[in-house]
């Protein structure tokens, strides 16, 4: 955060000190919630604090983190992306099928992100320059990607993928999992470009009021463009690390993902319509999700109830924020 | 005995003292103005009699019985009426739909709706109020005229005894305010007593009885249209002498055309529009409600498409397709209705006053400087007077005339060369509309050339150089400084001849 300059009436700009932001911050009570759920199934479950289940359930948050903070984008105009788990299934299969056909691992990586990002400028243009609803083009894209992948793949995993890719998932560095390192390489760029670029500045804007910022003369379809190209982006990247991961491309990767990905914008306090919202929210909503899914498993709960608890955590976590929101 | 009686109401919200110790009362068949500059306590006083406030201290006599509604709904059960002046109906509904919500009329012992029984009800109430009303069509196709009578006869299908009105006349032509009030007058002879809220000072001299007026939460004093003046009015608002009409000194030699507009036609109202507007000039756009002067203004702007026409920018042909195109061609568009066009109202007044100028408040090229944005807004908040606790303030909890100084200065940190201003001062009040006139004024004595659209006339004829006259999407006068009067105006306005003036 930059200093003030001088010649500021005291005051006026309205800066307050660091540590009283962060405590009235719109992150600070999820995060207290985080903690508190993690203190609880700590005690139930002493294994959760274990060095190897924390090494886990990081690595799977990341994946999560990484196709939000996309998904954050895009909801943050007002809009929805639901495409985003069959794009990472897709970009996933195209990353692979280069480095079967013997292509090097980083240009393979880069095909299997242009394909997502080609698939993701659709979306944006049908959006923004032809006018249709972001729920109908990114439902159909939805059906479309996952379609084309089993068409292509015939339902069967993609195998042979070179060794010397498998760190980007499998690998450590400095004790922590590699996809945590990308995730949070991610997360500060994310942060960067929301807080201080007029980019950034401008989708928070349309969020607010599409129509005042459309008469402010800014560019708010090719703003839109390319927004579905970066909720794009960040599900081909989780796509595409999970073939490392699995050390395969699956047809079925990122199935239902986009439900995760939109509850842990939601959960971190991001507003489907638009306006507010944070990385760092983001990211506290996938470390609650993550949390508890591990819990659950870890307190032996079945997997049906799993997906009911997690249901009701998001329901709750929106109805939460309505509540404040109305205080306020 | 009064309808309604309220003593001592008191009303604080945090870090405000909203009313304090106000009295107000009304009695059957009586129009009352509640007058008060923004913020004066007008909102909250009728959120407090109609249920939406607790009030803190005071007490409230519905019909000489102590009342004290908990919701909106209680009063509305009572026989109080509200009619906001933002309209509270469901546009892609029609009129039936929307006069029965909530209300519904069903045949007899069956879930179903009884349209023949509501539409018969409908006919009856709208000949009654003397108006023609489409049932076929949604309400939101309507004009904002036939949307409120359709309002004022929802209320009426209850037994309502009080009617609020706030603002109700800031979007209605002369003609459709005549019809109001005629419909108003109906409702007074029925004993239907009638709170008026507006910023239109002749107005209100001429449909109340009575006038209330607010000054910083406490009663200011009571004024009796018959008997007090304008400026006695306006004294008694403000709480000082004023000089009210803010008049531009006339007898200025126009400079060299910077603008010139030619061939201007498109859907749905505008055709076949030519002007030419000059450096340092004011030139006032008339016309009623419907005329096409927002229309006319979007599309110079590019923000809706034209069939035809163009544009010319110190006599070399521009290409504008955008807003964005126009900013850069150095026009600015101050759009007519503040909170859904030109602001965005969670956030801060910094971010809302720097919107149009990212390019300017950069460093390294790529990030937005906080510094810049703060040095900039920080000038605009001093040099217009835009009262805010921080520039971190939302612009959200601004009153509406600070809100028009946000957008204002939002625009003149563009630096623009042409100012199109659509209904600068709509629903401000007094002081902050002389404020914004000797503002527009300043800004064409620099050298800005200015067209300024107007549905209130003496804003119109104490700023203007030239009056440009519009009807039904056509110029259809213009008119010198010297030639342009009420009579004048609205004679071009309202009279249909076939022949369109020549500009």
């Amino acid at each position: 955060m930059e200093s003030t300059a001088g010649d500021l009436v005291p005051g006026r700009s309205g800066h307050r000190s660091m540590p009283l932001r962060i405590l009235q911050s719109k992150e600070s009570a999820i995060f207290l919630a985080l903690l508190i759920i993690m203190a609880v199934i700590t005690y139930v479950a002493p294994k959760f604090l274990s060095a190897s289940n924390l090494f886990l359930i990081s690595r799977q948050i990341s994946f999560v983190a990484i196709v939000a903070f996309g998904e954050l984008f895009v909801i943050l105009t007002g809009g929805i992306d639901l495409s985003v788990g069959s794009l990472m299934a897709l970009a996933g299969m195209a990353a692979a099928f280069a480095m079967n056909a013997g292509i090097p691992v980083p240009e393979a990586v880069a095909i299997g992100l242009l394909v997502g990002l080609a698939m993701g400028a659709v979306n944006g243009a049908l959006i923004s320059y032809v006018n249709i609803p972001p729920f109908i083009v990114t439902l159909g894209m939805l059906s479309t990607a996952s379609g084309l992948v089993l068409g292509i793949t015939k339902g069967w995993p993609i195998t042979n993928i070179p060794a010397s890719f498998l760190p980007v998932a499998q690998g450590a560095f400095l004790r922590l999992p590699i996809p945590l390192w990308i995730a949070a390489g991610l997360a500060v760029i994310g942060h960067v470009v929301l807080t201080y670029t007029a980019f950034g500045r401008r989708t928070y804007a349309i969020g607010g009021n599409e129509q005042a910022t459309f008469l402010s003369g800014i560019n708010v379809k090719r703003i839109k463009f390319i927004l579905y190209m970066i909720s794009a982006l960040g599900a081909s990247i989780a796509g595409i690390i999970l073939v490392a991961r699995f050390n395969s491309a699956q047809a079925d990767t990122g199935r239902g993902w986009e439900l995760d990905a939109i509850a842990a914008a939601v959960i971190g306090g991001t507003s489907l319509a638009g306006g507010s919202g944070s990385i760092l929210g983001v990211v506290i909503g996938a470390c609650i999700m993550g949390v508890i899914r591990n819990g659950l498993v870890l307190m032996r709960v079945s997997s049906y109830w799993q997906t009911a608890i997690i249901g009701i955590i998001i329901v709750l976590a929106a109805g939460l924020d309505r509540l404040k929101a109305k205080r306020s | 005995m009064a309808l309604i009686e309220m003593q001592g109401v008191c009303k604080s919200f945090p870090g405000v003292r909203a009313l304090n110790n106000v009295d107000f009362s009304i009695s059957p068949g009586e129009v009352v103005g509640l007058l008060g500059e923004n913020g004066a306590g007008k909102s909250t006083l009728m959120k407090v009699l109609a249920g939406v406030y607790k009030a803190d201290a005071g007490r409230i006599l519905w019909q000489g019985s102590p009342a004290r509604f908990k919701t909106i709904q209680d009063a509305n059960h009572a026989g109080i009426s509200l009619i906001f002046q933002e309209l509270n109906n469901c546009r892609n509904l029609k009129p039936l739909d929307n006069l029965f919500l909530g209300r519904e009329l069903f045949l007899k012992g069956t879930p179903f709706l009884d349209y023949a029984r509501m539409r018969s009800k409908a006919l009856e109430l709208f000949s009654y109020l003397g108006v023609q009303v489409d049932l076929d069509q949604e309400v939101g196709l309507m004009s904002i005229a036939v949307q409120q009578m359709i309002e004022i006869a929802k209320a009426l299908l209850t037994e309502v005894k009080l009617l609020i009105m706030d603002e109700p006349t800031s979007s209605l032509s002369d003609k459709e305010t005549a019809m109001l009030f005629k419909v108003i007058r109906e409702l007074k002879a029925k004993g239907i007593a009638i709170i008026f809220i507006s910023h239109k000072l002749n107005e209100v001299f001429e449909i109340t009885d009575r006038v209330a007026v607010l000054r910083d939460g406490e009663n200011a004093g009571d004024i009796d249209p018959k008997r007090d003046t304008l400026v006695q009015l306006i004294t008694c608002m403000v709480g000082r002498e004023l000089n009210t009409l803010f008049s531009r000194r006339a007898g200025r030699t126009p400079g060299a055309e910077v603008l010139r507009v030619e061939g201007f036609s498109g859907p749905p109202l505008v055709k076949e529009v030519s002007f030419g507007l000059h450096k340092g000039e004011i030139l006032g756009v008339a016309g009623l409600i419907g005329a096409g002067r927002t229309e006319m203004a979007r599309m110079i702007i590019g923000a809706d498409p034209r069939t035809r026409g163009k544009v010319f920018i110190d006599g070399k042909l521009v290409h504008i397709g955008s807003p964005a195109d126009a900013v850069k061609a150095g026009i600015a568009y101050l759009p007519e209705d503040r909170k859904v066009q030109a602001l965005v109202l969670p956030m801060s007044v910094r971010e809302n006053v720097t919107m149009s100028i990212h390019g300017l408040v950069r460093r390294l090229g790529l990030f937005l400087s906080r510094r810049k944005e703060n040095r900039v807004t920080d000038g605009y908040v001093d040099s217009l007077g835009i009262k805010v606790s921080s520039l971190e303030q939302t612009v959200n909890n601004l009153s509406g005339g600070n809100q028009q100084k946000v957008v204002i200065a939002k625009w003149l940190a563009t630096h623009p060369r042409i100012l199109i201003l659509d209904e600068p001062t709509r629903g401000i009040d007094v002081a902050a509309k002389a404020e914004v006139h000797r503002m527009i004024s300043e800004l064409a004595d620099q050298g800005v050339s200015i067209l300024l659209i107007s549905s209130e006339l003496p804003e119109i004829l104490s700023l203007s150089d030239r009056v440009l006259v519009m009807h039904e999407g056509r110029v259809k006068a213009t008119l010198d400084r010297s030639e342009a009067s009420q009579e004048s105006i609205m004679g071009a306005a309202l009279i249909v001849d076939d022949q369109g003036v020549k500009v």
